[in-house]
């Protein structure tokens, strides 16, 4: 299982910013190893958000997202207390998700 | 006086209920696009994903820095204030696959996104919109890249 995620959900006014820090080696199947082998492509491939059990964003990703992968968006109508869900699933079907409570 | 029976019976529908319900966790994801993922062009990335050519919007904004001198971190902020927005997808024009990253909006977030991406070479990086009524509107910067991020 991957190491937890970084979520920091921040409400002002009525939109809540999330800035998510995922932990992720993201490799995108372009490198080579010391032995002249491609590595294997290994990155997330579906994030699902969610506010207060209701999803609210998918996405998809490719392998050119950075490592450790960063995102921020913006939830409309999320206050403080309420909570933001996270979860990722890779190309080799790992999953994890994480929550945090909006202040 | 309930019977043995009828309490089983109740349990089974409440079980089944719950099922229905969702409760018992299962993460529905979208199908995972795999055709989009691997087009090397915008053109063949956005056909892919069923969209029409795209035409350069004002709406649409990219912030992203003029100068990276890590391709391998290369954030990239986009946006858009127009409504009606389906999807936002984030293209780097020469990586060795196109289309970076998409994401599917709702009623409840903004589109508004910021991510870090990996660029292999300088080159145009687009944001892109696909509208609800099937018009692509982009917005594109041109980023150069000091050192390569997708090689080793």
């Amino acid at each position: 299982m991957a190491d937890p995620m970084r979520i920091r959900a921040q409400a002002a006014g009525d939109k809540t910013t999330v800035r998510v820090l995922m932990a992720h080696e993201m490799e995108g199947g372009q490198r080579k190893d010391a032995a002249g082998k491609i590595v294997p492509a290994w990155y997330i491939q579906e994030v699902t958000a969610t506010h207060n059990g209701k999803t609210v964003l998918t996405a998809e990703w490719g392998p050119a997202v950075s490592k450790n992968p960063f995102l921020q968006f913006v939830v409309k109508g999320a206050k403080a207390g309420d909570k933001i869900g996270v979860n990722w699933k890779d190309n080799r079907g790992d999953t994890r998700s994480d929550e945090a409570t909006v202040s | 006086m309930q019977s043995r029976r009828q309490a089983l019976k109740k349990t089974a529908v409440v079980a089944g209920l719950l099922a229905t319900t969702g409760l018992f966790p299962q993460f529905a994801f979208a199908a995972f696009n795999k055709d989009a993922f691997e087009a090397k062009s915008v053109a063949d990335a956005l056909k892919a994903l069923g969209a029409g050519a795209p035409t350069e919007s004002k709406d649409i904004s990219i912030t992203a820095p003029d100068i990276a001198e890590n391709g391998s971190v290369v954030p990239v902020a986009v946006a858009t204030t127009l409504t009606g927005v389906k999807s936002m997808l984030i293209m780097v024009e020469k990586n060795p696959a196109t289309l970076t990253a998409m994401f599917h909006m709702t009623d409840s977030v903004d589109a508004a996104f910021s991510a870090r991406v990996k660029m292999g070479q300088s080159s145009d990086v687009y944001a892109v919109a696909v509208m609800n009524d099937g018009k692509v509107l982009f917005a594109k910067k041109e980023v150069k890249v000091t050192l390569g991020g997708c090689g080793g």
